[in-house]
């Protein structure tokens, strides 16, 4: 008994019953889907008419296909830009920023700048982006009063930029968070021995605060990469358009699919999609092993 | 090379309380320096007020010739050592000793010459290519240290320097710290709340209590002369026997028995008046027969300290015990009458104030 590793007694029985619910749940709604789209993915199945009855099996055809579509390769362009710009640079230097910042300021600013900067982040995002469309819209827009730009449509003339801006303000909160707890790790005598020896503000990021964050910096920036890779949100401002100019993977991936019926293609593309996910984890979680070693 | 001037020096927290309260210090050039208290008694920060890491609410500092209350701690050519050293765990021994060079843009190659000499003083060579989390912490205190030299300060400040060292360890530490401070002759200030260590490593100590002063001078005069009965039960290894008493015919009453009046204090106290009569367990002795002025009692504990032997002793018809140092030979059985015998020019009486009477 002692050495099957049964050390609650229950029996294989019994503990499989117990198990059974859990792994249930997960082959209905993890397990089932992705074989399924990985079927799907050399299928030439689509929403409707008769390849929707009749699925053939196409091979590889969709794969080399997506890689010679102008429109996937456009669309990954963007999404690198997309993901470097708003969840690279502007969450992880902006949460940083403000991280930084309220380790300087009085307890009760920092927990008013917290309070907004979370209320950004846990507000239902079919919410915000319908903020966001006041704030940019053409003839009643916030942002038209405030900057006189007249009737300046904001999501037509820069799509991409706008989404990237709307993502960075979304996501900042998380990035926030993390670097905020990292910044309480830093040693404070460590602080005062690089002010004693008259370190500024930059010297002291450099030499004392970076070097213990990194492995927090690396986290979340593995963290907001994969999230901003695979968010869907934007299709609620933009729709990936106009002229598919904020047209980013999931929205490309969704419209192809469900808009234009090819879910054969659609499932192919999402299958490179998370291919790319896990070459980025991989790459991030070396990067922590070797700083650990 | 400078002085350190306090001028009625105050640092209030939020909420007034005064870690700090109008202290009057003056640090002399090349001494070196112990503050000496209780935890929570304003020594850390009156040293991190020194230092600038903390802003003094009043009052003012100067070092040397240079006032330097209002400057920034990396202005004031002031080098301090953490009590957990600070060290960078990222860089290199080497680049750990010669980083206040880094930061004032001196050349790689004299960084480099820098940490070979500043560390050779400190006998860490062969160890500047570690890391600090290789280092034993003897080690570790010596790369502090010499990061510490190697800015050229004119003041060192040290935040309990032996308090993260093993005891066999501290006692090796302490005696390199004295030597080191007389070699480079270098102002230093040094935070401790054990008395030995102040005793053993200062020219000077201030002891504090609450922010305040309560008395300033050598270890000598610490230890033989303490100002009230706080410094005279915290100075010393076996505190001081502080005995409730009246003066009475030129004697002092203590319950059944009656002492002679300290030297010190003679002529100087009032026939009836209450006084606490101070006696260090070191400078006092047991006899086995009664005795003309000791203090009759029995002993009821007997510890052994190694070379000597420490005797707690019931007084009779008084309810304070009083405590004693006997040689290693003299072991009574517990509950064995004793007399306690003392010499009056060891001795001293402070007022119901606390204060010493005499000098």
């Amino acid at each position: 008994m002692a050495d099957d590793g049964d050390v609650a007694g229950l029996g294989k029985a019994r503990a499989t019953a117990f198990l059974a619910p859990a792994l249930l749940l997960i082959s209905v709604f993890l397990v089932f889907p992705a074989l399924w789209t990985l079927y799907l993915g050399v299928t030439n199945f689509r929403l409707s008419g008769s390849a929707a009855r009749n699925p053939k099996f196409v091979g590889l055809d969709n794969y080399i296909n997506a890689l010679s579509d102008d429109r996937f390769l456009n669309s990954l362009g963007l999404t690198i830009v997309f993901v470097f710009a708003s969840a690279v640079v502007g969450q992880s230097v902006l949460g940083f920023s403000i991280a930084w910042t309220m380790t300087r300021v009085r307890k009760p600013v920092r927990a008013v700048v917290e309070f907004f900067v979370l209320l950004a982040w846990i507000i239902p995002s079919s919410v915000t982006t319908f903020l966001w469309y006041a704030l940019l819209d053409r003839s009643n827009g916030t942002l038209n009063a405030m900057l006189s730009t007249g009737h300046m449509a904001w999501l037509l003339q820069y799509p991409l930029q706008s989404i990237i801006v709307f993502n960075t303000w979304v996501g900042t909160a998380f990035s926030m968070l993390l670097f905020s707890s990292a910044l309480a790790s830093v040693p404070p005598s460590q602080m005062e021995s690089a002010r004693m020896v008259g370190a500024g503000t930059w010297a002291q990021l450099r030499d004392v605060v970076f070097p213990h964050i990194r492995g927090h910096a690396l986290t979340n920036t593995l963290l907001i990469t994969l999230w901003t890779f695979n968010t869907f949100t934007p299709y609620l401002l933009t729709a990936g358009g106009p002229d598919d100019r904020s047209n980013i993977l999931p929205i490309f991936i969704y419209r192809l699919a469900l808009n234009d019926g090819a879910l054969g293609q659609g499932a192919a593309i999402s299958l490179i999609m998370i291919v790319i996910n896990l070459v980025i984890a991989t790459v991030y979680l070396r990067l922590l092993k070797e700083r650990k070693s | 090379m400078a002085s350190i001037t306090t001028n009625s020096l105050v640092k209030e927290y939020p909420g007034g309380v005064r870690g700090v309260d109008e202290m009057d210090v003056t640090i002399n050039d090349g001494e070196f320096f112990a503050l000496l208290g209780p935890s929570g008694c304003g020594k850390t920060t009156l040293l991190r007020t020194i230092a600038g890491l903390e802003k003094s609410t009043s009052g003012s500092i100067r070092i040397g010739d240079r006032e330097v209350t209002n400057l920034e701690p990396g202005q004031r050519r002031v080098a301090m050592v953490f009590q957990d050293y600070a060290l960078f765990p990222h860089m290199s021994i080497a680049d750990n000793i010669s980083y206040p060079l880094k930061i004032q843009k001196v050349s790689k190659q004299e960084r480099r010459t820098s940490a070979e000499d500043v560390g050779g003083k400190l006998s860490l060579q062969g160890l500047l290519e570690r890391r600090p989390g290789q280092l034993s912490g003897g080690q570790q205190q010596r790369v502090a240290l010499a990061r510490a030299v190697s800015s050229r300060p004119d003041v060192f400040l040290f935040d309990e320097p032996l308090s993260n060292l093993d005891a066999r360890l501290r006692l090796e530490a302490r005696t390199f710290l004295k030597k080191l401070q007389l070699d480079l002759g270098v102002t230093t200030v040094f935070v401790t709340h054990d008395q030995a260590e102040a005793l053993a490593l200062a020219d000077r100590i201030a002891v504090m209590r609450s922010g305040k002063l309560q008395q300033l001078g050598t270890p000598r005069e610490v230890f033989q002369r303490p100002a009230n009965t706080f410094v005279a039960s915290f100075v010393g290894s076996t505190p001081m026997n502080l005995l409730e008493g009246t003066v009475r015919d030129g004697q002092v009453q203590i319950g059944n028995s009656a002492v002679p009046l300290p030297q010190s204090a003679a002529g100087l106290a009032g026939e009836g008046q209450t006084v606490t009569w101070g006696a260090r367990p070191e400078y006092l002795d047991v006899a086995t027969s009664t005795k003309a002025g000791s203090l009759a009692g029995s002993v009821t504990v007997s510890e052994n300290l190694g070379a000597a032997v420490l005797l707690t002793v019931q007084l009779d018809g008084h309810d304070q015990d009083v405590q004693v140092v006997v040689g290693e030979d003299f072991e009574p059985a517990i509950g064995t009458s004793v007399w306690v015998t003392s010499e009056p020019r060891r001795t001293l009486l402070f007022d119901s104030e606390g204060l010493r009477i005499g000098d």
